[in-house]
């Protein structure tokens, strides 16, 4: 398992890996939300929690259909079925993969943007921590999207449709974390939800997401 | 330990394509299996490595103990050739890659990034997989493809050297290798549609 997670990072940072992509959109999105809405920072202050969820969560989706579809295509995903690690085991290791590549750094990048968008300063705790709670139930549900269309023909489309209802918990009770936070209201309610969510999918998941790239490696 | 198929019927996209198919391989011993294209060869090797499920029959003596190679050699274009080994092995839990990069001359290569590998260098080092597997049933599809007259006096003497240490391989060619075992001819087994007359009398 160790080896399958060394070799997904060292594959993410070597060239051509996609390692910065999320990274790189969510700064695209979060400099150029001042240019679109104006400058005012009332009004940046009060939708930056909202937009730096939504930011990261697409910055997310952007490297979902690689996620198992090169494993797929060079025939690693018939090997790895082949050999002596649960496909639990597998789909598991990957979505870890996807969030050390994707969900963490955008974690760790999340305070520098939110001075793009004058998020309060209370509200810097709590967007990360909202974040690092909220990003692996991302990466984990993106990995059963990537399940169920891996194999088919320009699926990213199909990927997305399929997974964007499925983030939506995540963002509502992620961004209502951040946005609680920032005016310094109570944060418990939507952040237990939140961790609820991620608990569950990390526990469930895994297995669907199996049973699904089962059938379809038939 | 002996792999034994009994009555097995596979299916392609829920087209039945063998059926009735019954075999034995022996430790030590090579069964070629041949057939012209699109009879089910492929599809037959991956039932037997436990990739899709069979329609009916029963395959004993396969289980975690099939090292299987597809037409995709599962290579990554940005590790080297050692690291691709290397990763397999770990996966594999046996260690030691030095054996299959003597076996298939990938010393001078171990070093080199597999995306710039020409076609049969990938090839063998998709063969030297195998090797890294430690697994004693080798089920490979067109192994050859690619292979240049040496690489194949190469994978062949793998192949009897595996023989040689009690393994078995069950190998989809058209080629002869000249390995000690035998033809399994999957021709003959095509499944016929059944009759519309009986599917009807089933029906009602």
């Amino acid at each position: 398992m160790i080896a399958l997670l060394l070799r997904d990072l060292k594959l993410a940072f070597r060239a051509g890996g996609g390692f910065g992509l999320g990274l790189a959109f969510f700064l695209i999105v979060t400099v150029m939300i001042p240019f679109a809405v104006g400058p005012q920072s009332s009004l940046l202050s009060t939708i930056a929690p909202g937009v730096l969820w939504l930011g990261a969560l697409l910055a997310c989706l952007l490297s979902l259909d690689r996620l198992l579809a090169l494993d797929w295509e060079d025939g690693s995903l018939d090997l790895l079925a082949t050999a002596p690690l649960p496909l639990e085991s597998v789909v598991t290791i990957k979505a870890l993969a996807h969030w050390l590549t994707t969900g963490l750094p955008l974690v760790l990048a999340a305070p520098f943007f939110g001075v793009l968008l004058n998020l309060p300063v209370p509200g810097f705790f709590w967007l990360v921590i909202s974040l690092l709670i909220g990003t692996p139930a991302m990466s984990v549900i993106g990995t059963f999207g990537a399940a169920l269309t891996v194999g088919l023909k320009r699926g990213g489309l199909l990927l997305s449709l399929l997974v964007l209802p499925l983030y939506v918990p995540t963002l509502i009770f992620g961004a209502e974390v951040a946005r609680r936070g920032a005016t310094g209201m109570e944060v418990q309610t939507p952040l237990l939800m939140l961790a609820g969510i991620t608990a569950a999918t990390i526990a469930l998941l895994p297995f669907a997401s199996a049973t699904v790239l089962r059938i379809n490696l038939r | 330990m002996t792999l034994t198929v009994t009555d097995l019927s596979i299916t392609r996209g829920g087209i039945p394509v063998l059926e009735g198919l019954s075999f034995s391989l022996k430790a030590g011993k090579a069964l070629i299996l041949r057939g012209p294209n699109g009879i089910g060869k492929t599809t037959l090797l991956r039932t037997l490595a436990g990739l899709q499920p069979p329609l009916e029959g029963k395959i004993e003596g396969a289980e975690d103990r099939i090292a299987y190679a597809s037409h995709s050699d599962g290579l990554k274009p940005t590790l080297t050739v050692t690291e691709n080994l290397t990763f397999w092995a770990s996966v594999f839990g046996t260690n030691g890659i030095q054996t299959a990069l003597d076996t298939f001359d990938l010393n001078e290569l171990a070093d080199r990034h597999s995306g710039n590998l020409s076609a049969g260098q990938k090839r063998r080092l998709g063969l030297a997989r195998m090797l890294v597997t430690g697994r004693p049933i080798w089920m490979l599809d067109e192994p050859t493809v690619s292979l240049d007259k040496n690489a194949v006096q190469m994978f062949a003497d793998a192949v009897r050297a595996h023989l040689g240490q009690g393994g078995s391989a069950l190998i989809a060619t058209h080629i002869d290798l000249g390995l000690d075992g035998e033809v399994l001819d999957v021709g003959p087994n095509k499944a016929r549609p059944k009759p519309i007359d009986d599917f009807d009398g089933g029906f009602l």
